[in-house]
C-alpha cells in the first residue's frame, strides 16, 4: 500500500528524508524515554549488588541475582506455580474459545453476529480490576455462588473457591478469553465455505470436517490467541493477589513485592528479565506462525 | 457441531457478563454483606460522593486519560503519517519496535519505567504517569490511524497539490478531515488504554497521587466495601459508552456483512 503512495508525497528525496525524521522523531523519541531507555536501565540494575536508594555509594555489581533460583529454592515452585497457571488458563482459553468463534462465524449472521461479536469484544474495554473484584463476590465463602447452590440444595456446605488456585484460573480465563475468541473468529471468517462443502461431498463427517479442515486452518488464530494470553499470564499479579490470597503467590507477584514492598529493586530487575527472556524465547519460536497471522489480518 | 457452539457460544457470554451484572447489581443493593434478596438503594453512590480519595484518584484518571488521547494521538498520527505513507529504510523495523509497548507483559514495563524515572530524577506521580499511558496508546494509535490511511485514496492529496496547494496546506485541507473518523477513533482508544490502566499507574503512583483503578486495588486489598462496586459501576458505564462510539467510528463488525 505504501509503495503506490510514495512518489507523489516525496517531491524531493532530501526534503523528504527531513520530513520523515520530524514525523517519525516524537512517537520514537517518546517511546524510548519511556520504554526502550528504561528497559536497558533495568538490566543494569539488574546485575546492582544494592538498590541505590539515595546513597552516594559506588555501584557495585553482580550477577548473585540472576542465580536466585539457585539461592532461593522456592522461586522454582512459584515458578512452577506460573507456569501451571498459564498453561490452564490458555488450555481453557482455546477449549472454549474454539468452538465460540466457529459458531460466531459460521452458525450466526446479519445483525445478529454483529451484535454477539461487539458482545464479545466488549470486556476488552473494560477494567480488568472490575472485572476481578467482581468474581470475589461470587466465589467468596457465603457469597453468590454458594448462596445459589444453597437455593438449589439447602444442605450443600460451602464451595468456598475464593482463595484457591481454580479462583485465580477462573478469573485469568475471565480476563484473557475474548482475546482467543477473537484471534480463532479471524481464522474461521476466512475459510470458504466451498473447502467444508467439498469435504462433505467427498464423504466426511462432522468430525473429519472439523480435525481434518477446521481446526489445521484455525491453527495459526488458535497459536496468536495461546501467545496473547500465556504471556501476560505469566506476568499476572493482580489477579493471583486478589483471587489467590496466600495460594496465588506467582512471579508477577513475587516481582511486585521487590519492588513495592521488599525494596529489593536489583532482584526484581533480575527477575523481570528472566521472565522477558522466556517471552522472547516463546515469541521466537511461534515468530514464523504469527507473521502469517499478521499478514492474513 | 453448530448447535454445541451456540450452546457454548451461549454460556461463554453467560460466563462473560455474569460477573459484571453481579456487581451493577450490588451496587444498588442496600446490603453491605451482598445479602439477597435485593434491597434498592443508592447508598453506596452517595457514600461515594463523600469519599476524597476516590474523588481526587477519579479526577487524575480522567485528567491522564485526556492528556493521554491527546498527546498520543497526535504523536501517533505524525508517525502513522510517516509509517504509511513513506517508504523508507528500516521501516519494517521501527514498525516492530512499536509492539514491545504492547507485547511486554506490563508488570516488565511498568517497573522498568519505576526504576529508571526514579534514577534520572523523573520521579513518581501524574507527570510519570502521563509519560507511561502516553507510550502505551502510541502503537495503537499508529495502528488505527495506519488502518484509516490505507483506506485513504492519496491521489485526492496529490490533486491538490498538482494545482498549486503546498503539501502541508493539502495535508490540512484534504487529507485531515477525511481522517477525522480513525483519529476520533484513535484518540478515544488511547483514552479507554489510559483509563483502564492499572500495572503502570500502579508502579507510578505515589500515596497521595494515584488513580481510580489504584485506589480500587488498595481498597480490595484492604477489605471489601460495596462503594467499589458503585464506582466500578461507574468506571465501567465510561468504559462502554467509549466502547460503543469507537465501534460506530471504526463499523466494527461490519467489515464481514460485505462478504
Amino acid at each position: 500500500m505504501a509503495d503506490t503512495a510514495t512518489g507523489a508525497t516525496l517531491p524531493q528525496p532530501s526534503r523528504g528524508g527531513w520530513r520523515i525524521l520530524a514525523l517519525l522523531a516524537p512517537a520514537y523519541g517518546w517511546l524510548l524515554l519511556t520504554v526502550f531507555l528504561p528497559l536497558c536501565a533495568m538490566l543494569v540494575f539488574s546485575f546492582l549488588k544494592t538498590t541505590p536508594f539515595g546513597s552516594r555509594q559506588p555501584l557495585v555489581f553482580t550477577f548473585k541475582n540472576y542465580l536466585a533460583f539457585v539461592d532461593r529454592p522456592y522461586l522454582v515452585n512459584v515458578a512452577w506455580t506460573s507456569l501451571q497457571l498459564g498453561l490452564w488458563t490458555t488450555g481453557l482459553c482455546a477449549a472454549l474459545g474454539l468452538p465460540a468463534a466457529i459458531a460466531l462465524a459460521r452458525a450466526t449472521r446479519g445483525r445478529t453476529r454483529q451484535v454477539l461479536f461487539l458482545l464479545t469484544i466488549l470486556p476488552f474495554w473494560t477494567n480488568g480490576l472490575v472485572r476481578v473484584f467482581s468474581w470475589t463476590m461470587l466465589l467468596r465463602e457465603g457469597g453468590l455462588l454458594d448462596q445459589a447452590v444453597h437455593l438449589v440444595w439447602p444442605g450443600a456446605g460451602s464451595l468456598s473457591l475464593l482463595y484457591s488456585f481454580p479462583a485465580v484460573v477462573i478469573g485469568l480465563v475471565h480476563a484473557y478469553l475474548p482475546y482467543m475468541i477473537l484471534t480463532c473468529y479471524l481464522s474461521v471468517v476466512g475459510i470458504e465455505d466451498g473447502l467444508i462443502d467439498a469435504a462433505r461431498s467427498l464423504g466426511a463427517r462432522t468430525p473429519a470436517v472439523f480435525t481434518t479442515v477446521i481446526l489445521p486452518l484455525c491453527l495459526p488464530g488458535l497459536v496468536s490467541g495461546a501467545i496473547l494470553i500465556f504471556v501476560p499470564v505469566i506476568g499476572a499479579f493482580m489477579e493471583p493477589r486478589i483471587l489467590g490470597g496466600r495460594i496465588g503467590v506467582t512471579m508477577g507477584t513475587v516481582i511486585e513485592d521487590q519492588f513495592t514492598s521488599a525494596y529489593n529493586w536489583p532482584l526484581g530487575a533480575a527477575l523481570s528479565f528472566t521472565m522477558l527472556a522466556a517471552v522472547l524465547v516463546i515469541f521466537a519460536a511461534f515468530s514464523g506462525v504469527l507473521r502469517k497471522r499478521l499478514a492474513v489480518a | 457441531m453448530i448447535p454445541l457452539g451456540r450452546l457454548t457460544l451461549a454460556l461463554i457470554l453467560v460466563f462473560l457478563y455474569a460477573p459484571v451484572v453481579v456487581m451493577i447489581v450490588m451496587a444498588f443493593n442496600e446490603s453491605d454483606l451482598y445479602a439477597l434478596p435485593l434491597q434498592p438503594s443508592l447508598k453506596w453512590f452517595t457514600a461515594l460522593a463523600g469519599n476524597e480519595k476516590l474523588i481526587d484518584a477519579s479526577r487524575n484518571s480522567v485528567l491522564i486519560a485526556v492528556i493521554t488521547a491527546v498527546l498520543g494521538t497526535a504523536i501517533g498520527t505524525l508517525a502513522a503519517l510517516a509509517l504509511a505513507r513513506h517508504a523508507f529504510r528500516g521501516r519494517s523495523v521501527l514498525q516492530l519496535l512499536l509492539l514491545p509497548p504492547i507485547a511486554i507483559p506490563w508488570l516488565i514495563t511498568g517497573t522498568a519505567m519505576l526504576v529508571f524515572f526514579y534514577w534520572t530524577g523523573i520521579g513518581r506521580g501524574l507527570h510519570a504517569m502521563i509519560l507511561g499511558h502516553v507510550a502505551l496508546a502510541i502503537p495503537y494509535v499508529v495502528l488505527v490511524v495506519g488502518t484509516g490511511l490505507q483506506g485513504l485514496r492519496s491521489d485526492l492529496e496529490e490533486a491538490a497539490m498538482s494545482l498549486g496547494s503546498t503539501p502541508v496546506h493539502a495535508f490540512f485541507a484534504i487529507t485531515l478531515p477525511l481522517l477525522a473518523p480513525s483519529l476520533i477513533a484513535a484518540a478515544l482508544f488511547a483514552f479507554a488504554v489510559s483509563l483502564d490502566q492499572f500495572v503502570v499507574s500502579y508502579f507510578l503512583a505515589t500515596p497521595g497521587v494515584s488513580t481510580l483503578p489504584v485506589e480500587i486495588y488498595t481498597s480490595i486489598r484492604k477489605g471489601f466495601t460495596p462503594e467499589i462496586n458503585a464506582v466500578s459501576t461507574l468506571l465501567l458505564g465510561a468504559s462502554v459508552m467509549l466502547f460503543l462510539v469507537f465501534a460506530v467510528l471504526t463499523r466494527m463488525g461490519e467489515a464481514d456483512e460485505r462478504r
